[in-house]
């Protein structure tokens, strides 16, 4: 039986909606902790305007944190990048020390959303959105991603595999924001791969999205790193999976090993965009050619 | 109400303009209703279509996507400031020569679109033309005459300035 929310989207009544812009951090910082619980974060606005015009944004106090200097920016030192969390998609994908050493990073934020999205939606937005469809995390857990949080209280470091802890749901405290996203150099060597499968090439949201990099000596897997978007409450790094294929040399078994092993680390669900069915198979393909096409062709 | 309304400065198609309303009013509202820049259209209404498209400090965005807060500021540009005067920008004579345009609604983000590629890739690849095009949705044309007006604008770029 039809109920009253059942109907067409509304847009959602401005009245019941605030969005201050504080002059810089501390000032955003302190608000968070003033009111514990009462402030939320709103960066480039790619996702909350979008539920804000379907009438499915909660209504309260939002702080805006577009334009903060310190969440800002791109520092490459000699063994990390630290990437602000206001950094854009755009602005990541067109670094010349991402595109060189993080190529995997790179090409999920050109396949997020068209040009519009990437010159508003941020990095930071995309983890503290929290999306299990969003394009950028996988590409970050591959890398070794930490996240630098920081609030009134003080800064702290994170691995980023553990950040997200459900659907939505993230070690992150009502007063806290994300500062930046540092990565470890010193990859380059690496054998990667990323693939978004949507329904079409451009602007779709993904039904699976897949990235992966290996260290080679040979055929064998010195170390290696699997991670998977849209398949489980959140992105997930595919830690069976990883064993299943470090120290090994590829071949038929260790393939065979590897896809049994990633029915352990991924739990894909029906919904709006794909079936669980074929995400699972979808899944189990990337990864097949992952390890057989990708490590063997440029191995030998 | 305390807080309800802002007032926002910024530049809109060179001149100054103060626009005022709820910080969280969508910027494309701000522009059709207070400037009567009805060239930015709205399709979806959620970042999908690019019809809203402005370009904001240099950048193309969805204006439905933009509270008025972060229009603070800011220079914009609408479809209504690329020609001067008469003289049309050289993505705009392309349009016309090609055919790109048919009902319109979704011609002044595609315009934008591809001056904000144009200006990243003076000379784009197919490919990039289509990544450039991307976010921006044309129910009439099937796009080959909006793909074909794109690269007769490059063309009459490298003739001279536009």
């Amino acid at each position: 039986m039809p109920t009253l929310g059942d109907g067409p989207a509304v847009r959602s009544y401005l009245p019941a909606f605030t969005l201050v812009a504080p002059k810089d951090l501390q000032s955003a910082l302190r608000m968070l902790a003033d009111e514990p619980g009462v402030w939320r974060p709103f960066a480039g606005g790619t996702d909350l305007m979008v539920l804000f015009e379907a009438g499915r944004l909660p209504p309260g106090r939002y702080v805006s944190l577009w334009g903060l200097k310190e969440l800002g920016g791109i520092d490459v030192a000699p063994d990390t990048v630290s990437i602000g969390a206001l950094t854009t998609y755009a602005d990541v994908a067109r670094h010349p020390v991402l595109r060189n050493e993080f190529p995997l990073l790179c090409r999920a934020a050109e396949q997020t959303g068209g040009a519009a999205t990437q010159n508003r939606g941020t990095l930071g937005g995309n983890i503290a959105n929290g999306s299990p469809a969003a394009d950028t995390p996988p590409a970050l857990l591959v890398y070794d991603a930490e996240l630098e949080l920081i609030s009134a209280r003080g800064a702290r470091r994170m691995r980023y595999d553990r950040f997200h802890s459900g659907y939505k749901t993230m070690d992150l405290a009502g007063d806290e924001l994300i500062r930046s996203i540092t990565l470890p150099r010193g990859r380059v060597s690496w054998i990667e791969s990323y693939r978004k499968v949507g329904t079409r090439k451009a602007q779709a949201i993904s039904k699976v999205c897949f990235a992966a990099a290996a260290d080679m000596d040979g055929t064998l897997i010195r170390d290696v790193r699997v991670a998977l978007g849209s398949v489980a409450p959140a992105v997930v790094r595919c830690l069976h999976t990883e064993s299943a294929m470090r120290g090994r040399t590829v071949d038929d078994a260790l393939v065979e090993a590897a896809a049994a092993a990633l029915t352990r680390d991924i739990a894909p669900i029906d919904d709006v965009r794909s079936t669980a069915k074929y995400r699972l198979h979808v899944s189990r393909n990337l990864l097949i050619q992952f390890a057989t096409e990708t490590l063997s062709r440029r191995t030998h | 109400m305390p807080d309800s309304t802002v007032s926002v400065r910024c530049r809109v198609n060179g001149t100054d303009a103060t626009l005022i309303g709820h910080p969280m009013t969508r910027l494309l509202d701000s522009l059709r209703s207070d400037l009567h820049l009805t060239g930015v259209k709205e399709g979806c209404g959620e970042g999908e279509c690019g019809a809203c498209s402005i370009l904001l400090d240099g950048r193309l965005v969805n204006s439905c996507l933009i509270p008025l807060l972060h229009a603070d500021g800011a220079s914009i540009v609408t479809i209504e400031g690329v020609a001067q005067g008469e003289r049309l920008h050289a993505v705009q004579a392309a349009f016309i020569a090609q055919g790109g345009a048919q009902c319109g609604i979704c011609t002044p983000g595609m315009v934008l679109a591809a001056m904000s590629l144009l200006e990243q890739h003076p000379n784009p690849s197919d490919a990039d033309i289509r990544e450039g095009l991307a976010g921006n949705l044309c129910r009439c044309t099937g796009y080959v005459r909006i793909f074909e007006a794109v690269l007769d604008a490059c063309r009459r770029s490298e003739m001279g300035p536009r």
